[in-house]
């Protein structure tokens, strides 16, 4: 087994009262594209942080590929960031940001500029060296931080969020070549995101942070299809939650489940289902056509609340909207469904 | 009515550009730029030795009599001085400036804020008399090195040529501490302006990119204060160059320019010499802008 990239033990990080990371442990594999998901104030930055060496851990130990970091400065690390704003120096040519971690090692200046021209070609910016941060785009600094960090081929590349400050389109095309950079230079890279669908794109792993503690690692589909607790379940895309009486009306037991509103399938009333699916009758209270699919609000027999998402293949948005009242089946996969744990 | 004048002024910004910038500009043309000219052509004038005149003529003579070993020696003495309390301030301030920017909270930073310039709320002339008694040779500071037994350490600094004295509040020393102390909140304040405004995870990019401590500060963070702390020198190096209290009451009987400037004008009625030493501070400015300029300080505005 390879020794992981990686390791956090019994790490916490407290400040005063407030525990922003709290006795945590994870792996992150050799090579992978490892996500830190979840919401502001989780946990996931200062994790990032701690790795990078810009923040200490209260307690527990940290390794990088088996060495015990956790009281190195970020200097001695062999670890580069991405930053959220970039961080771009602002009085150097793009040439001499990029150069910057060669500089400090001390290499020659030929070699310097042999390393940013290669550098500037991986990120598609060739040419660009003699300009100031200044008169770059939000993408084309997004990059140029990219070169900086990876110039200096680091063990392992820390993302903070970095595709945040930028608009939808460029964002998406920022993700695949994001992904296929890493593909090439093949580092682990660790990417810390609010964002779960780019998390779900982009990772090979994520680990979904909720107020200090990682409540699941795994893979995209993992986290998707099977959902370890309520919150994973309700951050990571939209879940139906159901437990006590209404969960023993449909699995037999009260413990608490998630089911995917594209799962469910929408029933006339006295549909017959096949077997190994549940069912549940109930009323649709709400319709909402969204073009490619429509959402349903479905009222079902216990009181409870379900939304259910179909494509919409063959209906218009006359046929939904008008089934508004309408009494339904509902009915889906008995493997579709999570329980969870609290 | 005045409905109608502000709907009229809202269709015409130019109209306001106009109005609010026409009397400072004014101001600064002619109360200002104005009387700067004045000095210029006056200093291009001449004093009659024996009739005790002005001599409205056009003449370089007055100009030439700046070249005299003594004037020499005077704008040398003032300019070093200049120097050495700009650099000495640059030294002080720093540390102070990049804690409150850095390292203090909001409070704390209203505070050391308040510490800083509260000094400038006093008058200036009462402090330089303060610093008088506190470096007199019965002082505090005197007390001071004799209540540990090194009194032989004051007695040799002061026995240094050119800048020693017969006590700290009649040298050139003494002026040095009195004149770093007035001007220090001008070098703090631009400093700390400076330092806020670079952002922190600049510092972290460059740690992060394996530089040490002393290697961001040369290449990140100084760079990026360098246009606060040009700014406090030009505050520092300029108020230096022109005072004549500090060297009055503090030092000995060698002149400054801005004393110079103060007896030509005054008793001796010399106009045009005392305007042509007036010139000498503007060009020392000048020329120490344009270095400035040469060594990047204004790269990063």
């Amino acid at each position: 087994m390879t020794t992981p990239a990686i390791r956090f033990e019994n790490v916490s990080r407290h400040f005063g009262e407030v525990k922003a990371v709290d006795n945590t442990d994870l792996e992150i594999r050799d090579g992978e594209f490892f996500s830190m998901l979840g919401p502001s104030g989780s946990g996931k930055t200062t994790c990032l942080r701690m790795i990078a060496g810009f923040d200490r851990p209260t307690a527990g130990h940290i390794y990088l590929y088996g060495q015990d970091v956790s009281d190195l400065p970020p200097y001695e690390r062999d670890v580069n960031t991405v930053f959220q704003d970039y961080a771009l120096f602002p009085h150097m040519t793009i040439e001499d940001n990029i150069a910057y971690g060669l500089m400090i090692k001390g290499v020659d200046k030929k070699e310097r500029i042999k390393q940013v021209d290669a550098m500037l070609d991986l990120v598609r910016l060739p040419g660009y060296g003699s300009r100031k941060p200044s008169q770059l785009s939000g993408g084309q600094r997004q990059r140029v931080a990219l070169a900086r960090a990876l110039i200096n081929h680091p063990k392992v590349l820390l993302l903070d969020e970095p595709l945040g400050a930028l608009d939808l389109k460029l964002r998406q095309q920022m993700q695949v070549e994001l992904k296929s950079i890493q593909k090439r230079v093949g580092i682990t890279f660790i990417f810390v995101t609010h964002d779960q669908e780019e998390a779900l794109t982009m990772s090979d792993r994520i680990a979904v942070f909720s107020e200090g503690k990682i409540q699941q690692v795994g893979t995209p589909s993992d986290i998707y299809e099977r959902p370890a607790t309520q919150f994973v379940a309700g951050f990571v895309g939209t879940s139906n939650l159901l437990s006590g009486a209404v969960a023993k009306r449909i699995t037999g037991s009260e413990q608490m489940f998630s089911i995917r509103p594209e799962k469910i399938h929408l029933g006339a009333e006295n549909s017959k289902p096949e077997k190994d699916m549940l069912t549940i009758d109930g009323v649709i209270r709400d319709v909402v056509y969204l073009g490619l699919f429509t959402r349903y609000l479905v009222e079902i027999e216990g009181g409870s609340d379900l939304v259910v998402i179909e494509q919409n293949l063959k209906t218009t948005s006359m046929d939904v909207l008008s089934a508004k009242g309408q009494k339904v089946r509902l009915y889906w996969h008995k493997d579709h469904v999570s329980h969870l744990g609290n | 009515m005045l409905n109608h004048i502000s709907t009229y002024l809202y269709q015409r910004p130019k109209l306001i550009l106009r109005l609010l910038l026409g009397p400072p500009m004014l101001y600064m043309l002619v109360v200002y730029l104005g009387s700067l000219f004045t000095l210029l052509v006056n200093s291009f004038f001449s004093l009659n030795d024996f009739t005790g005149l002005v001599v409205y003529e056009f003449t370089l003579r007055t100009y030439a009599k700046l070249f005299e070993a003594t004037n020499l020696g005077i704008f040398f003495r003032t300019a070093s001085m200049a120097m050495a309390v700009t650099l000495a301030d640059i030294i002080i301030a720093f540390p102070l400036a990049y804690y409150i920017a850095r390292f203090s909270s909001t409070r704390l930073k209203t505070y050391l804020y308040i510490a800083v310039t509260l000094p400038l709320w006093s008058s200036y002339l009462v402090r330089v008399y303060a610093w008088k008694l506190i470096l007199a040779k019965e002082g505090i500071v005197s007390w001071f090195f004799e209540l540990f037994g090194i009194q032989f350490i004051l007695d040799k600094l002061l026995s240094i040529p050119e800048i020693g004295g017969s006590s700290l509040s009649l040298s050139p020393i003494g002026m040095f501490i009195a004149f770093c102390y007035i001007w220090l909140p001008y070098m703090i304040v631009p400093i700390q302006t400076a330092l806020e405004r670079v952002p922190k995870s600049l510092i972290e990019a460059s740690s992060d990119l394996g530089a040490n401590a002393a290697q961001t500060f040369r290449n990140v963070l100084l760079p990026l204060a360098l246009p606060g702390v040009i700014a406090g020198s030009i505050f520092t190096f300029s108020l230096t160059l022109g005072d004549f209290i500090i060297p009055q009451v503090l030092g000995n009987s060698r002149y400054f320019i801005g004393q110079a400037v103060y007896s030509y004008q005054g008793t001796a009625g010399n106009i045009p010499l005392a305007a042509a030493f007036t010139m000498g501070p503007v060009v020392i400015m000048i020329v120490y802008l344009l270095i400035a300029r040469r060594l990047g300080a204004f790269d990063a505005l």
